[in-house]
């Protein structure tokens, strides 16, 4: 058999399954946003629709928060855990990377056994401690699925850091805060750029997490949900999807030409 | 270590992080073992609710065995080859189609399975089986496959290894059996390995793709939460933990090791 034929016979299988599963269904999704009674005005709709503009914000808003305190906490944790060594740090790391398989609705689960009614700050503090199921439970369920990742991200990056580079600013005298902020956190940027961007693009996709606390509360992946389940409005649910499956890649697309690999799962 | 005041202060974020992460995953195993969650640990320790998630959610947590199983299957027939010829050519295209298939990291599960629903939704007997919940883990597992092969085969020198096969006389499929195959080995164990891992915890997907007599493990965490007492529902997510942590060490112990190789 040639070289070529034979190249060609293991792409076969992908190039059939990716047609069929992923190519064709992507264009059903955009076809069908415009077979609303609005016609491809349903984009213009979604615009002058006050509550899917608050939803869009409300989105938009508690991902950037997530993503601003996942990087400066994960920043802080993965910058400690790459350099220093102690007893003790292996089981921490282990501990601070294990929710990278957890699936949103058992993250949003944890986030109940914190904040919810039978909740353990509701236990310690009887004086009806319920954060669970607000704005504030949310934002703490997607902080939990972003931590790891962007922890993950740091720490490699910090091991590709020149440490001549901070002994150089150490011998001429610059103290510690200088030698953070002027040359490990600079270093940094492009990394924390793109785990940033991945912290974010996950936060407003996540469904798992909403599902299971978002019951009062306006996401984009909720209201999509209840466009397609409850009400039938198959365009708007189909046309959210799109504005929203854009919006993750080309994020993410920004991010990766940044700074290499990316690592995006699950929420 | 000596700890000063910037360090002092590192160590305490740390630490809170990781009691933030660990404590409810900690409430949520105690839970599943105690008679009543509510008066406490004094009322005793019992398996009686991880008895009873079996007898509620066996057919969940097979069904989740064996799609796990059967997506494994499904990507290592497609991912494997396909990375062999994306090392082979590595060129505009290539990156272009690695990019097309890596699309559902990038988009949220829930708009590729309502793009899935409307294209495959009115085919009534695929719409119900369980080959229909296994095209959205394939689709969502398909491109950790394929990267993790890929990486490996790059970093190798395919090209010498093949010529000295082909002027032995190797055919193509032949060289793919006998140098490829066994030399991307680490890659498609850590591979094999985040798809099992990544298909047992799908919910995002599933969720919208699954009906009423095929429930997934994630899908029917979601049922005990939303209507099972608390001990029941924690005990099947510590039901879900004890599936979920060993696979995912393992998952991260072979990709660095992978990693590690394609350096």
């Amino acid at each position: 058999m040639a070289n070529r034929t034979f190249i060609g016979l293991c792409l076969l299988p992908l190039a059939v399954f990716s047609l069929a599963f992923l190519a064709l269904p992507l264009v059903r999704l955009v076809m069908a946003s415009g077979e609303g009674t609005e016609g491809w005005g349903i984009y213009l709709q979604i615009l002058q629709t006050p509550r899917y503009l608050q939803t869009l914000l409300q989105t938009v808003l508690v991902s950037l928060a997530v993503s601003v305190a996942a990087l400066a906490i994960s920043t802080t944790a993965g910058l400690f855990l790459a350099r220093n060594r102690f007893p003790g740090r292996g089981a921490l790391l282990s501990i601070l990377t294990l929710p990278l398989a957890f699936p949103g609705v058992v993250v949003g689960f944890l986030i109940i056994l914190l904040g919810g009614r039978q909740g353990l700050f509701n236990m310690l503090l009887p004086g009806h401690v319920v954060f669970a199921y607000s704005l504030l439970g949310l934002f703490l369920g997607y902080l939990y699925f972003s931590i790891p990742r962007v922890l993950l991200t740091v720490m490699a990056a910090t091991e590709k850091l020149d440490p001549a580079l901070e002994e150089a600013a150490r011998t001429l005298g610059a103290s510690p805060y200088r030698v953070v902020f002027d040359v490990i956190l600079p270093g940094l940027a492009p990394s924390l750029v793109a785990a940033g961007a991945i912290a974010f693009a996950t936060a407003m996709g996540a469904f798992g997490t909403a599902f299971t606390l978002a019951t009062d509360i306006d996401v984009l992946p909720m209201v999509i949900y209840t466009e397609f389940t409850l009400s039938a409005n198959i365009a708007m649910a189909s046309a959210l999807s799109v504005l929203l499956g854009l919006a993750t890649w080309v994020l993410l697309l920004l991010a990766r030409s940044f700074a290499g690999a990316t690592v995006a799962a699950g929420g | 270590m000596r700890l000063t005041l910037p360090r002092f202060l590192q160590l305490a974020v740390t630490l809170l992080t990781a009691a933030f992460l660990i404590v409810p995953a900690i409430q949520s195993i105690v839970a599943g073992l105690t008679v009543n969650y509510f008066r406490g640990l004094s009322s005793g320790l019992t398996l009686r609710w991880v008895g009873e998630v079996w007898r509620l959610y066996a057919d969940s947590i097979l069904l989740s065995m064996g799609l796990a199983v059967a997506c494994l299957g499904v990507t290592l027939v497609i991912g494997v080859p396909a990375a062999y010829a994306l090392a082979k050519n590595p060129g505009r295209l290539s990156r272009i189609l690695e990019e097309f298939i890596s699309l559902p990291l990038a988009v949220p599960g829930l708009a590729l399975a309502l793009a899935l629903l409307q294209l495959y939704g009115s085919m009534t007997g695929f719409r119900t089986s369980w080959t229909f919940i296994l095209v959205g883990h394939v689709l969502y597992t398909l491109p950790f496959m394929v990267r993790s092969v890929l990486a490996v085969l790059m970093a190798m020198d395919l090209k010498s290894l093949e010529e000295s096969a082909a002027t032995l006389g190797a055919s193509a499929a032949t060289r793919f059996r006998t140098i490829v195959v066994p030399n991307a080995m680490p890659g498609i164990l850590a591979g094999a390995l985040t798809v099992v891992t990544l298909s047992i915890g799908e919910f995002n997907l599933t969720w919208m793709l699954h009906t009423p007599y095929l429930k997934t493990l994630p899908v029917g965490l979601a049922d005990s939460y939303a209507s099972m007492r608390l001990e029941i529902a924690s005990a099947y997510t510590l039901v879900f933990f004890v599936m979920i942590v060993p696979l995912l060490m393992a998952m991260q112990w072979a990709t660095d090791r992978a990693q590690r190789i394609s350096r």
